[in-house]
């Protein structure tokens, strides 16, 4: 038998049938939140149709959701079409069912892509969709999960299904070691600076090589999760002893004689020795730094020790007029030393970087510091409440909150700002999130992509610091 | 969902690469259970010069004079011209369902995200990718004519300027199928629905994991 990628594996196992090139292929897991999902229940509804298995759905409210106030349960939602949104998962959920429903303000809440991996609800093998394209974060289970629009989110629901065109193959190998205060953060960003944020458009990408297996599964989340910043809708890693050990006993995976069962099956979601892959891509561990972006694009990004880039050295002009574009944008000038930028507010959180490790890193640069004056607001927002819960048992939320930071309530939060977690126009943020798009945090806002620590660091300085000469 | 057959209409050029779906359609529109209405707010934090919230009366906000959508050739516009990469970022398909209730039908560009370039069929509407240099030629166009218009044709995978000049395009044959007739997924979907509780029941008895 042909040697066959991750990629192969889970696609080929899941095709129901195929006809004119694009197959019907069935889905195992669909994690619903509440942006992308009331106009897809809404569908369900007008057609009389029922969800084909309801018990492929795991959901939570997390876009929305407020960081603080909860002591005044919904009546703390100031914002009433928020509030309407919140209320009408709820409502869809009750009707329609769910294997498993973290609302607003249980202990279990969260990002949805924290959450379904805490929660045993992510196993290797799967298929997984979401009504978000940060969905790819599930593919550090071996698993292949991507993005989807509310058209799709009712398909699936109706059908258990989606009509998909097999993607291309791209495997990027990072071997070596990765140095001192440098994270998976920064190997997804010195990823993105190689390929582009089109790279890995049409692609399935497999990061592998022993810099990959070195990282915990935290770490694989954070970089499979940023695989659709480099337009591949699917980041994957294959099945090891790390995979296994973090599945063990999470509330939702298997148990007894069935978890043996699965283990066995889930040894062989690897790529085989000798498979096709239709691009490779290869990175050093040794020679990633911290990673910082100056634009408004997660391409345009340059190690800490680096400054901003000057157009006039660009000779393609598109290229050259987005530079320009987004240093106005940005208020900064061409070849000003990242750690001569200074910044307004931090945010440590999002579906990248909120898991117990981000928090333990960001907390041990933050201990026994306190934030800069500078800084008018450091947020750190947990990814859930069960990250929250094991923080705290930690006491990190002590040592964050001594030296001035914000301890919040789970959920997207300042990431993407749907909340009243936002930039001011012309702040500037450390953000641990994902994208830098103009507006992302707030209309004019200016956000700059680092890793936990690097913005803990940040907040203490005031300025963009070098983690690895602290 | 409405059938996309030919189009002739007016083309404006948005003269940037990677635009992403946060600038389709700014995150506070997202709140909407609903999935029309967006049109007013496409492109909202270039095409005004207030911050946008959901529920404001959009003709009385100041509007950009300097944005390519608000110029007065472009007015009634069904064909978007963008650069590489368009609709990159979330999956929100708010963006499709802005920029069709703006009024666009199609868009042509050099390469499109894939999230973005998949919910555009499902709402009616066509993205075509042209090479770099034929989308280049019609950027030069589009800015040197006003009332340029495109004719678009589906069936025959073509886009023919003006003076009669054709590019063709390809499109998956399932996707042009469903296109071309206005045809539910779902519906089409559910016709293979002996063949989803078969490859679910052999499924189970190899994963049983997975449904307990």
């Amino acid at each position: 038998m042909a040697a066959k990628t991750l990629y192969d594996k889970l696609f080929d196992s899941h095709v129901v049938h195929e006809e004119n090139g694009a197959a019907l292929i069935y889905i195992d897991r669909h994690l619903v939140h509440e942006v992308t999902s009331p106009q897809a229940f809404e569908g369900l509804r007008l057609a009389g149709r029922k969800p084909w298995r309801a018990d492929s759905v795991v959901a939570t409210a997390d876009h929305n959701t407020p960081t603080t106030g909860w002591e005044k349960g919904l009546e703390g939602i100031a914002d009433q079409v928020s509030k309407t949104q919140i209320m009408t998962l709820d409502s869809n959920i009750k009707e329609f069912g769910a294997k498993a429903y973290f609302p607003f303000m249980d202990k279990g809440q969260g990002i949805v892509h924290v959450v379904g991996p805490e929660q045993g609800a992510t196993l290797p093998g799967m298929t997984v969709v979401c009504g978000d394209s940060h969905t790819s974060t599930h593919g550090a289970f071996g698993a292949l999960a991507h993005g989807i629009g509310t058209s799709e989110v009712e398909h699936v629901l109706a059908t258990q299904c989606l009509v998909q065109k097999k993607s291309k193959a791209m495997l990027i190998q990072v071997d070596g070691q990765l140095g001192h205060g440098v994270s998976a953060k920064d190997v997804a960003l010195a990823i993105i600076a190689k390929i582009g944020t089109a790279g890995g458009t049409g692609y399935a990408i497999e990061f592998a090589g022993s810099a990959i297996r070195g990282l915990s599964m935290e770490g694989r989340m954070t970089l499979c999760n940023m695989a659709i910043e480099a337009g591949a809708r699917a980041g994957m890693v294959s099945v090891d002893q790390t995979t296994i050990d973090y599945l063990q006993d999470k509330p939702y995976a298997p148990k007894g004689a069935l978890w043996d069962q699965a283990v066995s099956y889930w040894r062989t979601l690897v790529s085989d020795a000798g498979a096709h892959f239709d691009q490779v891509v290869s990175l050093h561990a040794d020679d990633i730094a911290p990673q910082v972006t100056w634009g408004t694009s997660p391409e345009m990004v340059v190690p800490v020790s680096g400054k901003v880039p000057n157009p006039a050295q660009e000779q393609d002009a598109t290229k050259k007029s987005g530079m320009l574009r987004a240093l106005e944008y940005m208020g900064l000038q061409a070849d000003t030393p990242i750690q001569d930028i200074a910044i307004d507010k931090v945010f440590i959180g999002s579906c990248t970087n909120s898991r117990i490790e981000d928090l333990r890193a960001a907390a041990k640069v933050a201990q026994g510091k306190k934030i800069a004056s500078n800084i008018k607001l450091a947020l750190v927002v947990p990814g859930s409440g069960l990250v929250k819960a094991q923080a705290e048992a930690e006491g990190l939320d002590k040592i964050f909150t001594a030296a001035g930071f914000e301890w919040r309530q789970p959920g997207c939060s300042m990431c993407l700002a749907m909340n009243a977690d936002r930039l001011e126009p012309g702040e500037r943020c450390a953000s641990t999130s994902n994208r830098n798009f103009e507006g992302r945090q707030g209309q004019g806002g200016r956000t700059h992509l680092v890793s936990p620590e690097m913005a803990a660091a940040a907040a203490i300085a005031g300025h963009f610091v070098d983690i690895r000469n602290i | 969902m409405q059938a996309f057959t030919t189009l002739t209409g007016l083309a404006v050029p948005l003269d940037r690469a990677n635009v992403d779906t946060d600038a389709i359609i700014p995150k506070q529109f997202l709140k909407s259970i609903k999935r029309s209405g967006f049109g007013p707010n496409a492109f909202d934090e270039w095409r005004y010069l207030d911050h946008g919230e959901p529920g404001m009366d959009n003709s009385k906000r100041p509007i950009n004079p300097d944005f390519v959508l608000n110029l007065p050739r472009y007015q009634g516009a069904s064909i978007l011209l963008a650069r590489e990469n368009f609709g990159c970022g979330s999956s929100r398909e708010h963006a499709p369902w802005a920029l069709e209730d703006y009024g666009f039908r199609a868009i042509i560009a050099p390469s499109f995200a894939d999230i973005f370039f998949n919910n555009c069929f499902k709402n009616g509407m066509l993205p075509i990718v042209l090479k770099e240099q034929e989308v280049d030629l019609l950027f030069q166009q589009v800015q040197a004519q006003e009332g340029y218009q495109l004719t678009v044709d589906l069936s025959a995978q073509t886009v023919t300027t003006p003076t009669g000049e054709s590019f063709s395009f390809s499109v998956d044959a399932f996707r042009k199928h469903c296109l071309l007739n206005g045809l539910d997924d779902i519906g089409l979907t559910m016709q293979h629905q002996d063949k989803i509780r078969a490859f679910e029941d052999q499924h189970r008895q190899a994963q049983p994991w997975l449904f307990n």
